[in-house]
């Protein structure tokens, strides 16, 4: 029944030709919202990424014994508590990101990507993979909000992880921030780029028509 | 003319097929048939031959909008003499205001004009007119003092995002001259916005204050200027937005050669007129009691509802949609206006909305009229 993996695709597949974000098109909200600042899009791409590859492997274990038509609310229970640790623990270790990143670490529960890989990979593959598959698309989601926190961040409000990288020159010269990439607008905008660039690059990704 | 058509014969070679520079074709016929009528005709079918082709018709725009564009650079030189406290001959006004606004105009057409021959040679395309009319467009309906590498920032900006990601002239969804301007207000709002970008700063005088009528207004100020002067547009304002008088002599080319849509014109006027009368009658503050025959002199209303509401890629395309489509536009954009001062340019935003919902009316419209029909067919079959 289930596939043989190898386990390099696993992770390889989700970083481009079928990124959460720009092939799949989940998790988009989230990533129009902490992407203004580079620091938060990390961490919030780890916190991801550790909720995806823990909750895979607990409902692959699980995924013999889970009665079929109450599957949803036991793998809902197993995120909300994934969620709501991670949550803890980055308000008692990193209280200031946890401060900017808010709501949206609780909000990760509803994060299509997770519930996306656990019906579509864990509930029919082992843990192993279940693990690997969660590993490889909590990058490919990181993967693209990092890079549209880098730009937004540069262009946005001239920083880097909040250290000034713009010289102070070009600000004498009248250089000034654009003010627009600090808006969500720009980030859905950002994110268009990303996905024009991508299947420009990468043709067998464009839709058949 | 000879010697022009001679340099290009000698070097067509280069750019047919096999030739050196065969991909740079579309840069060369651009330019080919930007100089002469090309001698091609389509080979099968009938066709009316008619002299309008989109050269044409965007050369028409650019006709129209030359009045508005030579009485802004007069404008701008006659607000700064204005605030320097000197007088000057018309003639130095102009020139004054010439050389601020020349810059503005070549910066355009350059990055704009580089960007659309760049996808064209890259998609293999031929390059075509749609640029010429934003081009020009775009330096109109921005401050004069702002900075050119702003301007060719919005430009690009408004060429790739508003335009060429969706494939180009007659493809796009919003109006890319208004795209350029709503980029430049949010991105960069200190310099489109406020009572110290509307006109360039004399270099005699410590402090001035140029805010527009609608700037001041939106403040609770008193307004300084009559209605003759709103009329004539020798008010600060962007560059070629603020003489009514200019704008009609360019609306009046567009009728007469039907190049703009007269329903989108009217129907404009009509909504923001009716929508300043309620304001009126409410009148809870100074916005809402300008008279509402001002309302329509003042700001971009005039120029953007005759040279940017009716652009007939973004317009609606029936009929009773141009009708709904104008109305709604001028409705909005008093709405804006009165209710948001931080936005006293309702027009912008108020054309950007209309232009996205612009094929949902006429799907309206369209399915509206498949209803009418199927009800008299019923009727009569029944």
């Amino acid at each position: 029944m289930a596939k043989k993996h190898k386990w390099q695709d696993l992770i390889k597949d989700p970083l481009n030709e079928n990124n959460p974000i720009t092939v799949q098109v989940l998790g988009i909200c989230s990533a129009l919202a902490i992407t203004v600042k580079l620091m938060p899009a990390i961490v919030m791409s780890l916190s991801v990424m550790v909720v995806v590859a823990l909750s895979n492997v607990i409902v692959s274990l699980l995924r013999n014994y889970i009665p079929n038509r109450i599957r949803i609310i036991v793998q809902l229970l197993v995120v909300a508590t994934l969620v709501i640790l991670v949550d803890q623990i980055l308000k008692a270790y990193a209280y200031d990101v946890s401060k900017e990143l808010s709501v949206f670490v609780g909000l990760i529960i509803t994060n299509c990507i997770v519930m996306g890989r656990l019906e579509a990979f864990a509930l029919a593959n082992k843990p192993w993979d279940s693990f690997l598959d969660g590993i490889g698309n909590g990058a490919g989601y990181g993967l693209v909000l990092i890079i549209v926190a880098f730009f937004r961040e540069l262009l946005g409000s001239g920083t880097l992880f909040d250290h000034k990288v713009i010289p102070q020159w070009l600000y004498d010269h009248g250089y000034v921030n654009n003010a627009m990439m600090l808006l969500p607008a720009m980030a859905l905008i950002t994110v268009g780029i990303f996905i024009w660039v991508q299947r420009s690059m990468f043709p067998q990704l464009t839709e058949k028509e | 003319m000879k010697f022009i058509e001679k340099f290009f014969n000698k070097y067509e070679h280069l750019f047919l097929e096999g030739g050196k520079y065969e991909k740079l074709r579309p840069a060369y016929m651009a330019m080919f048939t930007f100089m002469f009528t090309p001698d091609e005709t389509t080979k099968k079918g009938a066709h009316i031959r008619d002299a309008v082709d989109l050269k044409r018709v965007m050369f028409t725009v650019v006709l129209a909008l030359i009045p508005a564009t030579l009485f802004g650079m007069w404008n701008v030189g006659h607000q700064y003499y204005l605030q320097a406290g000197t007088e000057v001959s018309n003639m130095e006004q102009f020139m004054y205001g010439f050389w601020k606004v020349l810059p503005m105009i070549i910066v355009s057409y350059a990055v704009g004009l580089g960007i659309e021959f760049y996808f064209a040679v890259l998609r293999g395309h031929e390059v075509n007119e749609g640029y010429l009319v934003s081009g020009l467009l775009i330096p109109l309906i921005m401050p004069v003092t702002i900075p050119l590498w702003i301007l060719a920032v919005s430009v690009a900006f408004a060429v790739v995002i508003g335009k060429e990601v969706f494939g180009g002239t007659g493809m796009n969804i919003v109006n890319p001259a208004l795209t350029a301007r709503a980029f430049a207000f949010f991105a960069y709002p200190t310099f489109m916005s406020g009572n110290e970008v509307w006109i360039p700063k004399p270099e005699t005088v410590d402090a001035y204050s140029g805010e527009t009528i609608l700037g001041a207004l939106g403040q609770g100020h008193e307004i300084a200027y009559t209605w003759k002067e709103m009329f004539m547009g020798t008010i600060p304002g962007s560059v070629g937005e603020t003489s009514v008088v200019m704008i009609l002599i360019g609306a009046v080319l567009l009728l007469l050669t039907r190049v703009a849509s007269w329903r989108i014109m009217v129907s404009g006027f009509l909504g923001a007129a009716l929508m300043a009368l309620v304001f009126n009658l409410w009148g809870a503050n100074t916005l809402m009691q300008l008279p509402w025959w001002q309302h329509l002199l003042v700001g971009g209303l005039a120029f953007g509802v005759v040279f940017m509401a009716t652009d007939p890629v973004t317009a609606a395309q029936t009929r009773r949609g141009k009708w709904i489509y104008g109305f709604l536009i001028g409705v909005f954009a008093i709405l804006i206006r009165v209710f948001n001062p931080a936005y006293p340019e309702g027009v912008m935003l108020a054309i950007l909305l209309l232009n996205v919902v612009a094929p949902t009316i006429d799907y309206y419209v369209v399915q509206a009229n498949i209803k009418k029909r199927m009800k008299r067919f019923e009727k009569q079959t029944a």
